[in-house]
């Protein structure tokens, strides 16, 4: 088995027949890992435990008794998941040396089920931001700034790869490099804004994010409560229809999870489009959308056309104020969610003694960072007794009219939307950092926040490689709860495109089995 | 569902009140200028009046986080302008969306103890305690005022 392989395809049936070993596959993502540290994708890589599980899992094979499908896969987890005795850091001094008493649910779903925790990756700083480098422990790399495409692609400098290199986009960047590095085979992400699409976009994997109240969010360090979902991503959509299985469904633990019956499913392979409606929204052509982009987007409605389905232009009016609306309700609820850090309980504490107020004060004047006090403040001021109308309720009322959008768009007989994930292809870091967080976060997040305003699921799905080498995906937006009819056209549109393999040296090295055959990402 | 905003509670009073729709506030409606409707970029306008000193104090104190520099104020003063969009919108007649789950019941388990007891695993993360208590400084004790404390807003 090649550590590119697809997970229902081929690893698990490796597993299975014994072809491969869970603690030779454990073992060679570990390995993978440290050679691919420069990326900086892993945050804590829990080496231990995760050999512990890959030989217990050999145990259950060898006894002809895997748990499942997952059973023995490596899978990372973003750091702002609780994951019992291994340290959750958010990327933040807050919680620097926090050792989580508890698993989230998702993260024991997955241990239920056999897979291989190898280790928690890194973020943006509490999930807020939209590069994946605003975190305590620096900034995640782009894996494709290593890889041939690219470099072919680029302009030789005498100091190319270091100051070269493109980030992952935000915030569950380090998941979205670990899964496109090869050195897991899939990972949890959480999306509030984007941050599972926008990094999966920018590093050329599947990135879903589920509806709202779809996946339990108990462990999941909140940021919106509202919108919050626990992301997948994958190197195909098999692969995180997979995960989605394993993970939905109802969590006594989160009240916000729906109580309706879960069936896990397989996608069909879908062949006939004939009877499908794929809407176009105009608004999605938004100021700063690069040519390329709007290309590739206006290919693949013809890609549909052509093969015999509707596509329709559609128009999803407040699409503009989606973020401006994101902005006042994001920062309203950080505002309270970071309430909790107060130094008492867990996390950092100052050495303030003076008053309860004070330490407080310090605490967290020492714990977060310019991007989290800044949506704290911003967050209070707006809940202010005289800006709680202008703001707070009047953002709350903009909601109701974006997500009315997309009810009257799929009334209309609208199956699924298809509009590009980013505007761009993903920046060097040097020019990413030349605007604050909030500008970037404003600019990245608009045509992937409506669809977290409005509860929906979406899925981005990789498509082709810019002019630069550099990946490009577009994003399929669907009914709420309709996450077999979202997934299954992805699939045939993942088919279609059939998206590279990034030609990574270090993979090279520690897999021969990879590049024999010049596929496609999608194995099934 | 109705989601219970903690921050609604405590800063709103008993209840959302339900004004006509206004786009009240002293400083009026910039109905005319400034915007140019484009939130691509996050369309600015002109700013109309900077936040003052008392309310930038006042934050701090709500927050128990500070500006640290003029920076950090700018930063409020973007965000307020780029939040002012929000104003172009005719929200006439729509009811503010608290969770688009709305249409469910929320889930209400039996009041039975299923889980609990885990006070050492509790304490393990705390820096401080005592026994199984939490140790915290003294309280009652409000921030220092404005005059009196080593904050970036004292020159303002």
């Amino acid at each position: 088995a090649a550590l590119n392989d697809g997970l229902r395809s081929q690893v698990s049936a490796a597993l299975k027949e014994g072809r491969v070993a869970p603690t030779e596959l454990c073992q060679r993502c570990l390995a993978l890992i440290k050679s691919t540290k420069f990326l900086n994708a892993y945050i804590t890589v829990a080496e231990e435990t995760a050999m512990k599980q890959a030989e217990e899992s050999e145990e259950r094979y060898k006894r002809g008794q895997p748990l499942g499908i997952l059973d023995g896969i490596p899978v990372a987890v973003k750091d702002n998941f609780n994951t019992a005795g291994i340290e959750t850091t958010c990327a933040s001094n807050m919680l620097k040396g926090y050792i989580s008493p508890y698993n989230a649910t998702v993260v024991q779903k997955l241990l239920d089920q056999g897979a291989v925790l190898l280790g928690k990756t890194n973020l943006d700083e509490f999930a807020m931001g939209s590069g994946s480098t605003d975190g305590v422990f620096g900034p995640v790399r782009n894996p494709w700034s290593y890889s041939k495409q690219y470099k072919e692609k680029s302009v030789p400098k005498s100091h190319s790869e270091e100051s070269n290199w493109v980030i992952t986009g935000g915030s569950s960047g380090g998941s979205a490099a670990a899964v496109s590095s090869f050195t897991c085979f899939a990972a949890l992400g959480s999306d509030t804004g984007g941050s599972t699409r926008n990094p999966a976009a920018h590093c050329g994997v599947v990135g879903l994010k589920p509806t709202y109240g779809l996946i339990s969010r108990h462990g999941l360090i909140p940021l919106v409560n509202s919108m919050d979902v626990p992301g997948i991503l994958t190197r195909c959509v098999d692969d995180a229809a997979v995960l989605l299985g394993s993970l939905a469904g109802h969590d006594p633990k989160d009240s916000t999870t729906i109580q309706d019956d879960f069936e896990p499913f397989e996608l069909p392979n879908l062949t006939d489009v004939s009877k499908l409606s794929i809407g176009i929204p105009k608004e999605y052509h938004a100021p700063g959308l690069s040519s390329e982009i709007l290309a590739l987007w206006s290919k693949a409605a013809d890609l549909f056309k052509n093969a015999g389905a509707k596509v329709v232009e559609v128009s999803l009016p407040h699409t503009r104020y989606s973020i401006v609306c994101y902005h006042v309700l994001c920062t309203a609820e950080v505002a309270s969610n970071m309430a909790r850090f107060d130094g008492l309980e867990y996390g950092h504490r100052s050495d303030m003694k003076d008053s309860t107020e004070s330490m407080y004060a310090a605490t967290r004047r020492e714990g977060f960072n310019d991007v989290v006090r800044g949506r704290i403040l911003s967050g209070n001021y707006f809940l202010l007794k005289q800006n709680y109308e202008k703001y707070f309720v009047k953002a709350q009322k903009v909601r109701r009219l974006i997500a009315n959008d997309f009810v009257k768009v799929f009334r209309s007989g609208v199956d699924i939307l298809l509009t590009p994930t980013t505007l761009s292809d993903a920046a060097p870091y040097t020019e990413f950092i030349q605007e604050d967080n909030r500008t970037r976060s404003t600019q990245d997040d608009i045509l992937t926040q409506a669809a977290n305003m409005a509860g929906l699921p979406a899925i981005n799905v990789p498509t082709a490689l810019s002019k630069r080498g550099l990946p490009v995906g577009l994003q399929f937006i669907g009914r709420s709860f309709q996450e077999k009819q979202l997934l299954t056209v992805a699939k045939w549109f993942e088919k279609q495109v059939q998206f590279p393999m990034i030609q990574l040296e270090e993979v090279k090295r520690h897999d021969s089995g990879v590049f024999q055959h010049q596929k496609s990402a999608s194995f099934s | 569902m109705r989601a219970l905003l903690l921050g609604r509670w405590l800063r709103a009073g008993p209840g959302p009140p339900r004004p006509e729709s206004r786009n009240g506030g002293n400083g009026g409606h910039r109905g005319n200028g400034g915007h140019r409707g484009n939130g691509g970029n996050g369309g600015h306008g002109p700013l109309r009046q900077k936040v003052s000193v008392e309310v930038l104090d006042h934050l701090e104190h709500l927050a128990l986080v500070d500006f640290r520099d003029s920076e950090g104020v700018e930063r409020l003063h973007k965000a307020i302008q780029f939040a002012d969009q929000l104003h172009e919108v005719n929200t006439d007649g729509v009811e503010p969306m608290d969770s688009v789950l709305e249409d469910r019941c929320l889930y209400l388990r039996e009041d039975d103890v299923t889980e609990g007891n885990c006070t050492k695993e509790l304490l393990e993360n705390a820096r401080e305690k005592v026994e199984e208590y939490f140790v915290a400084p003294p309280g009652n004790i409000p921030l220092p005022k404005l005059e009196e404390r080593e904050t970036f807003l004292q020159g303002s």
